[in-house]
């Protein structure tokens, strides 16, 4: 019995030591390379009839033309929408969106902002979200959640035209779109700049400690 | 300057080729991968090797052959098309094809019928007059181009379902073909279900005037429930068949099914 006890507290002692589960890990670097795909195909269609006054450089883009783009758009979409969607499930069922990510509070997140403004910010409990944090997590949550919806409206405007509705008409819905994966864009430097910057949460996110 | 999006670029002339160029495939496109596939990260995606190109490609076509099948699968043959009222209609319509206008095929009314083929009781070809005397509606819809781009028009023409009625068409077929008068003969498959849409047309008249050469003169196939490019102009025949005969566009890699 007691060699049991022991390997259970050695078990959960290892536990304790997990930051990121394993699930996390995975459905996180699969969103990574969807999350790639989808954009790099994504800047090759706006190419084809730009919303704004600006091109995309074409080495940044996928697909050679935008046929190539629209193939890689709508073959990397079920990865990203597959994982979004078992991501969001798996978030709310095991209880890691509430425990990581809530409470958000104003005054957190102004405390917390300063502190990182001022490079006074600890990273020493990886467990722990601190307000900044939270409120990317959860925020980019959200446009995740959009880009897809809107995507789903340009892609099917007449079988999903209750959708087509929440954003008010089609071209609104390419707005929608694009400032979503604007801010993806802006999630995507911050997120990596900050992962360089605190390399421990970085390898949490590979080997999970 | 929120309008230039799409407005614009179908009337001004040098933005019109300059969109036309883009839209045409380039002779490289066979290697289309091989541009993207300097990406590192595109070797998590699968376990096949995307430097070589025709293997992505395969993995791509198949996707699309899947996404093929989503679509028939979730496509209602009861969910209409928004209609719009007069006014928010976009003006002036752009004309978009992969040529300039003056190189649109120029279609002569009096010569041109229309051939019915394929798996039809009454194989008869129509000539204009004849097909003006069917019963016509107007719709004011949503065109959706592949591109991205959007403007509401007005059409008016007869029901591509009656039509069918009309000249015995095996209606359990898969597909309608058209052919276009284009001199590198355009052509688009039309599955039987969107063929059978309510609100899917054989327009002879744009905004209550006989369709403009811009347009697609004598006749243009509008499927408000498909991509733009899935709306055949300059229609020379159409032909019920169970075979895929292809496409222009979908040969190249678009979307087969591209239903809204």
């Amino acid at each position: 019995m007691s060699s049991l006890t022991m390997t259970d507290e050695q078990t959960s002692a290892i536990r304790a030591k997990v930051i990121q589960p394993v699930w996390v890990r995975v459905m996180h670097w699969t969103n990574a390379v969807a999350m790639i795909l989808m954009i790099l195909s994504g800047w090759q269609i706006y190419n084809a009839s730009p919303l704004f006054g600006f091109s995309f450089p074409r080495e940044y883009t996928l697909g050679g033309w935008l046929g190539g783009g629209l193939l890689w758009h709508f073959a990397a979409m079920w990865l990203l929408m597959v994982n979004g969607l078992a991501y969001l499930v798996t978030g709310f069922a095991t209880g890691r969106f509430r425990k990581k990510l809530l409470p958000i509070t104003p005054s957190g997140v102004l405390h917390d902002v300063r502190a990182a403004l001022t490079f006074k910010l600890g990273h020493d409990d990886l467990t722990v979200y601190n307000y900044v944090q939270r409120l990317l997590y959860a925020g980019i949550i959200v446009v995740g959640v959009l880009i897809v919806l809107s995507g789903l409206s340009m892609w099917k405007p007449v079988q999903l035209y209750y959708l087509v509705k929440l954003f008010g008409d089609y071209p609104t819905a390419r707005y929608v779109h694009f400032f979503c994966m604007a801010a993806i864009c802006a999630f995507l430097v911050v997120h990596v700049l900050l992962a360089f910057l605190v390399p421990k949460s970085l390898r949490a996110m590979i080997i999970g400690r | 300057m929120a309008k230039r999006s799409f407005l614009i670029s179908g009337v001004d002339k040098r933005l019109l080729i300059k969109d036309s160029l883009k839209t045409m495939p380039d002779l490289t496109r066979r290697r289309f991968i091989a541009g993207g596939a300097s990406l590192g990260a595109l070797t998590l995606l699968t376990g096949c090797d995307v430097v070589d190109s025709s293997s992505a490609e395969e993995m791509l076509k198949s996707v699309s052959k899947f996404n093929d099948a989503v679509q028939a699968f979730i496509f209602n043959p009861d969910a209409l098309a928004p209609t719009f009222p007069e006014s928010a209609i976009t003006k002036p319509f752009p004309f978009n094809a992969y040529y300039d206008l003056d190189d649109a095929p120029d279609v002569d009314g009096a010569d041109w019928k229309l051939e019915v083929r394929g798996l039809v009781d009454n194989k008869k070809s129509w000539t204009l007059p004849e097909l003006y005397k069917l019963p016509q509606v107007t719709q004011i819809t949503r065109h959706i181009c592949v591109e991205g781009w959007s403007a509401i028009g007005s059409w008016t023409g007869t029901s591509l379902r009656d039509f069918l009625k009309l000249v015995g068409a095996d209606t359990r077929a898969k597909y309608v073909w058209f052919q276009c008068a284009d001199k590198d003969g355009y052509n688009s498959p039309l599955d039987m279900r969107t063929a059978l849409h309510p609100q899917t047309q054989m327009t002879f008249k744009y905004a209550n005037e006989i369709l403009p050469r811009a347009y697609g003169f004598p006749m243009k196939i509008r499927v408000p429930t498909k991509l733009g490019f899935k709306n055949p102009k300059y229609v020379v025949s159409m032909e019920v068949t169970n075979d895929y005969k292809g496409g222009y566009w979908e040969d190249q890699g678009y979307n087969s099914f591209s239903g809204s």
